[in-house]
């Protein structure tokens, strides 16, 4: 990549030696066009809100996130996305693992499950759960006579969470895996290790920055949903009302500086995962072209 | 890319030096199918038995409902809409990133990543605040004629930012490896800027073009958390097609929901395995030559 970046500089060096004053005006023009859209689209929002947020003043700012409506909902939110990083990691290590190296009759079908997620509006990710665990689910019998909630309960955000952020760590995964050279784990085999440890010790280090990338992804997705959680929460304040859930019911209820508030944070929070994110980013593509 | 995987052509008396343990690769195989059967295969199962629990005809009459079509009309045309401003804007931005070198450019590249990092709901509450009809900017518009906020302009706005990064994505390393040898020789022989543009870059960057233009497409379809804050939700009118199942699951309309919810699904996971089957294509197209 970095080789491909010194070629483009160096043409557009040569470019900018070689071309007439009507070819650098368009260059600028073209850069200028881009700059002013994305700021316009992604900072200029970004901006208002923040002002929006501070110019009610900073102590009712803090109010809004210190009432115990908002911390509860952060609480929640951490928990349902650490939970369902954990659970899809797991899996989702395991999935790639068979989709990259096992080859079967299955494989297929398994890999075109695996991009449903990605499918489904998030609304319809929260409604096939009621339709399962619902008043007339499949399995309200059986989660009945267990005795749990699924639905307007936590187990019920924990699933949508789990579904809509799925497919992240495998998608991730898996290219990485099936880049990976076989030599070192069948060194490791010739030696007497067994799977397990040959997995842990020579495997997952290959794949780790890919892992972290796909696992920061799943994060910030989980964090940030709306739309499934709305549906299946039932959304009982400081019960099963997560952040983004926080700010709907604010905006519904006309609490606009609690909306900004909450939203300001969940902004900056995003921030610094994104942050996790582009240097994820940069050490899988290290990896990739090496 | 012209790394075969590995795993494909390993020797054979290296692999039967591997521990064999048919029970750990089934319990993995297992393992794999339980999980995303659970949590994948069941719901679908689920939700399409519920759109067809009175047949055909009741499940036609649910999404050809006046509501339900004008929603489903609306949704269909905002992502058309998007995706065009996107294939021309995410190209030219993938573009002046890759070729140009100006102040800010590094700035340029992380913040394209930000919709895929801050909640989309976040991103609605956001415009309302920009363009909302009590904010400057938005009081600005609205005396000149325009309304942006609980109008369809809105949901344009909204879905372009939650999609801004997938056609960028998608050419930026196409652009990055293709060989500026073309290029430099057709600005040899003479040709314009755009001429070069036109016959060597494009046909270069099209099969991305249009994966990503599609990855937009199937996205803006199911979006629903900045959407539902900035469309004012009027049936008929700024009624988005997620929207309206919500809307129907709140009703308790379960058929209804499960029908739209279906159409959508079937939509977009055309669009998504289209998606698969061009990068497949063009994988492959990459090893063999």
């Amino acid at each position: 990549m970095s080789q491909a970046e010194v070629n483009n500089n160096q043409t557009a060096a040569r470019h900018k030696s070689r071309g007439p004053g009507r070819g650098r005006l368009i260059e600028w023009a073209l850069i200028g066009i881009v700059v002013l859209y994305a700021a316009g689209l992604l900072l200029a929002p970004l901006v208002a809100i923040t002002w929006g947020a501070l110019s009610e003043g900073t102590s009712a700012f803090a109010r809004e996130i210190a009432s115990t409506d908002a911390v509860s909902s952060l609480k929640l939110t951490l928990v349902m996305a650490v939970g369902a990083t954990v659970i899809n990691t797991v899996f989702g290590v395991c999935i790639a693992w068979v989709l990259v190296r096992d080859k079967f009759w299955g494989r297929r079908i398994l890999n075109g499950l695996v991009d449903m997620p990605f499918a489904v509006s998030p609304v319809i990710a929260g409604f096939m759960l009621i339709l399962l665990f619902g008043r007339t689910g499949w399995f309200t019998p059986l989660m009945d006579a267990l005795g749990i909630k699924v639905v307007f309960a936590l187990p019920g955000i924990l699933l949508a969470t789990i579904f809509i952020s799925l497919p992240f760590v495998i998608r991730e995964v898996a290219p990485v895996l099936s880049q990976a050279s076989l030599e070192q784990e069948d060194a490791a085999f010739t030696i007497g290790a067994g799977r397990l440890r040959t997995f842990w010790h020579v495997t997952l280090p290959t794949i780790r920055w890919g892992l972290f990338y796909g696992v920061s992804l799943t994060f910030a997705r989980a964090v940030g949903e709306i739309g499934a959680v709305l549906v299946v929460s039932g959304g009982i304040s400081r019960l099963t009302e997560t952040s983004t859930l926080f700010i709907f019911r604010s905006l519904d209820d006309r609490n606009y500086v609690g909306a900004n508030a909450m939203a300001v944070l969940l902004a900056a929070i995003s921030f610094l995962i994104l942050l996790v994110i582009e240097f994820f980013k940069k050490r899988t593509e290290q990896t990739q072209t090496l | 890319m012209s790394t075969l995987p590995a795993n494909v052509d390993a020797p054979k008396s290296i692999a039967s030096t591997r521990p064999s343990l048919p029970w750990g690769k089934w319990g993995l195989r297992g393992t794999a199918f339980l999980y995303l059967g659970f949590m994948v295969a069941l719901p679908l199962a689920a939700i399409i038995r519920s759109g067809f629990v009175d047949g055909f005809s009741a499940f036609w009459s649910d999404v050809t409902n006046p509501i339900a079509f004008a929603a489903l009309k609306l949704t269909l045309t905002a992502a058309v809409i998007i995706t065009i401003v996107n294939a021309v804007m995410g190209t030219l931005t993938a573009y002046v990133l890759v070729r140009y070198r100006f102040p800010g450019k590094g700035l340029l590249n992380a913040i394209i990543d930000m919709p895929f990092a801050i909640p989309t709901l976040v991103t609605g509450v956001m415009l309302v605040a920009l363009y909302g009809p009590q904010r400057t900017l938005g009081a600005w518009l609205n005396s000149h004629g325009i309304q942006v906020i609980f109008a369809t302009p809105g949901i344009v706005l909204a879905l372009l930012v939650i999609t801004y990064p997938f056609v960028i994505r998608a050419v930026q390393p196409v652009l990055m490896e293709a060989e500026q040898g073309q290029e430099e020789a057709a600005y040899t022989l003479g040709a314009s800027k755009w001429t070069t543009f036109r016959r060597v870059v494009f046909p270069t960057i099209t099969p991305a073009l249009i994966t990503g233009s599609l990855l937009c497409f199937a996205r803006s379809l199911g979006e629903f958390g900045s959407v539902v804050v900035v469309a004012g939700n009027i049936p008929g009118v700024t009624l988005t097609a997620p929207v309206y199942v919500y809307g129907q699951i709140e009703s308790q309309n379960e058929r209804g929901a499960s029908a739209m919810s279906i159409l959508l699904l079937a939509l977009s996971f055309t669009l998504i395995v289209t998606v698969e089957w061009l990068q497949g294509r063009d994988k492959g197209s990459h090893v063999s030559g």
